[in-house]
């Protein structure tokens, strides 16, 4: 088997056999990773000497029959998640060259299994931006056209595994950032239930909104992560017992009987043909499997993207005050006072995404303004959410379009923020009512670029998305990107 | 909706950004179209709607009062930008 093609279940097979030994696999995607990423451009950094150390030590686990099915396989993690002793950069240049004196405890998870990291991806600055274009750093190719976006803001993420850079990654999801650039990148991308994921050692984004998850080749990958990463922390008071052993038990069970919801708004407001078509064709492929799809209505849908944008930057500019110049981070040199220490720090080492973020957060919370927009959001955040409770009263699931596009040209964007933040329109609901989502390749479009749909269910139903899902992919089998030329 | 020079420079000052002129123009052309985007939110009535600020029902967690190891001081202070005698030093405060 090609490298590229390793999926965690393949990978975890042959290392059990003794067809390839950790090392070796490791080494292959070290050399893939050198060969391909001048031109994707995924990792920030990479850590190939501890990914050795660690490969070697997963060979040994595996000999004596302690691995597990993460036992020897190689990961990378989006650069918001902490690593202790690698720079952990948020893709900005305020923590640049910030080296965290402790892990993320997702990421400590699935080293603990002998999960081996192999380095840290790009993101929009610090996860804001739909694109990747934001990274202070370096701008992320699609490995299915180089000349456009990977999506974001865990495009690094999504363009590795799509390019078999790595088996799988981590992403995170405040407003799509896992699901949207897994959609662009033709993978699967989890948005786990808030909760079901630590997020300590996440850099915090909008906290309540904030949730790590894998990005995978396959449906059932996207189940061993989650059933190494899900799990409570007593060092993340908002982590939860979601109560459920095995993501992966009864995944191929199939979807007869099945109810599922499809709102009309998904499939109308400005969906581009092709991806319009190509989640139509799986409404009927679910039909045949045995599922009911049922039109239905999600009437608050038009106004989610308000309400997140007031909650999520307003929970921004709060969290991101902590960039000072004082503890950790980049220092301007010009000062002569605190006051000045603090604006010039902020004002030099932040860019014009992170500072609008922070300027219209600042402004919805102020005084005089919180009642009309924050306290207003948070109400609509309300009516969002028991108007998804009700639907899955009726309904398993709800499908739609990932995101109303494929993925767009590099700088077609760029200059209109506002027009960015509409691209987020399926997604924003489900982190507004805390809910679990997956984003699956549905095909491609005309210009062969991938198209991905959603699945929705309810608070920790997680199974019952990746049964669905796993359904769906054994009619569509995953397609690794084609071979980038370097 | 029209956000004026002087609003910015405000919310500028909450927030401890300086910005430059242009900067601010910018600011508040691109404030103006997405707050008034979220004027929207107005058409849907909310009266005794309550805020939802968190997905779930939180109370307090507590954990037990006992002395537990925390991070070495020198590897914190690794990352600081300036320090003096196991200390962040800071420009002069009071004068």
């Amino acid at each position: 088997m090609d490298f590229k093609d390793f999926t965690i279940k393949a990978a975890a097979s042959a290392l059990r056999d003794k067809e390839i030994s950790a090392l070796e696999l490791t080494e292959g995607f070290i050399k893939r990773i050198k060969n391909t990423d001048s031109k994707i451009d995924a990792f920030i950094s990479v850590c190939f000497d501890s990914a050795v150390d660690d490969a070697k030590k997963a060979q040994t686990l595996i000999d004596n029959g302690s691995g597990d099915i993460l036992t020897g396989i190689p990961m990378a993690v989006k650069d918001n998640m902490c690593t202790e002793g690698i720079t952990t950069t948020c893709a900005s240049h305020i923590l640049e060259n910030f080296i965290p004196p402790y892990s993320s405890t997702a990421v400590n998870n699935l080293r603990n299994r002998g999960a081996v990291l192999l380095g840290k991806l790009n993101l929009d600055e610090f996860a804001m931006g739909g694109s990747t274009e934001n990274s202070y750093i370096k701008k992320t190719k699609n490995p299915w056209d180089i000349k456009r976006v990977p999506g974001g803001s865990s495009g690094g993420s999504a363009a590795a595994v799509a390019s078999g850079q790595t088996v799988f990654a981590l992403g995170s999801d405040t407003g799509g950032s896992i699901r949207q650039p897994a959609s662009f990148c033709g993978v699967v991308g989890l948005k786990p239930t808030y909760g079901t994921v630590s997020r300590y050692g996440l850099v915090a984004f909008a906290s309540s909104l904030d949730q790590i998850g894998p990005i995978t080749k396959t449906v059932e990958d996207s189940a061993f992560v989650l059933n190494a990463i899900s799990k409570k922390d007593k060092m993340d008071s908002t982590s939860v017992e979601s109560g459920i052993s095995d993501y992966s038990e009864g995944i191929s069970e199939g979807v007869k009987g099945m109810k599922i919801g499809i709102p009309v708004q998904y499939l109308s407001q400005g969906v581009a043909p092709d991806v319009k078509n190509k989640v139509m064709d799986a409404i009927n492929e679910y039909e045949k499997m045995g599922a009911k799809c049922i039109e239905t209505s999600l009437e608050l849908a038009d106004y989610a993207i308000a309400a997140y944008y007031i909650i999520s930057s307003a929970e921004a500019s709060s969290n991101l005050a902590r960039y000072d110049g004082i503890k950790y981070g980049y220092r301007s040199e010009n000062f002569n006072n605190l006051l000045e220490l603090y604006k010039n720090s902020r004002s030099e080492g932040f860019g014009a995404e992170v500072k609008r973020r922070i300027m219209l957060g600042t402004y919805v919370l102020s005084s005089g303004y919180y009642d009309a927009y924050y306290k207003k959001a948070l109400q609509i955040r309300s009516l969002i959410k028991n108007e998804f409770d009700g639907l899955f009263e009726k309904y398993d699931c709800i499908l739609g379009p990932t995101a109303p596009t494929t993925a767009y040209k590099i700088g077609d964007m760029a200059d209109d923020p506002l027009e960015m933040y509409l691209g987020d329109v399926f997604t924003v609901s489900v982190n507004i009512a805390g809910l679990p989502a997956i984003s699956i390749p549905c095909g491609l479009d005309k210009s062969g670029l991938p198209v991905g749909m959603q699945l929705i269910g309810k608070a920790f139903g997680e199974k019952t998305l990746l049964k669905a899902a796993y359904a769906y992919e054994q009619t569509h089998p995953f397609a690794i990107a084609p071979e980038v030329s370097v | 909706m029209k956000i004026s020079i002087e609003t910015v420079e405000y919310v500028a000052g909450l927030a401890r950004l300086n910005l430059s002129v242009e900067e601010k123009e910018m600011m508040a052309s691109q404030m103006g179209d997405i707050l008034g985007y979220m004027e929207k939110l107005n058409s849907l009535d909310t009266t005794g709607v309550k805020p939802l600020e968190h997905v779930e029902h939180m109370s307090n967690v507590f954990r037990e009062d006992v002395v537990i190891d925390s991070f070495d001081r020198d590897k914190i202070l690794a990352n600081a930008p300036d320090k003096v005698d196991g200390a962040f030093r800071v420009p002069k405060i009071v004068d």
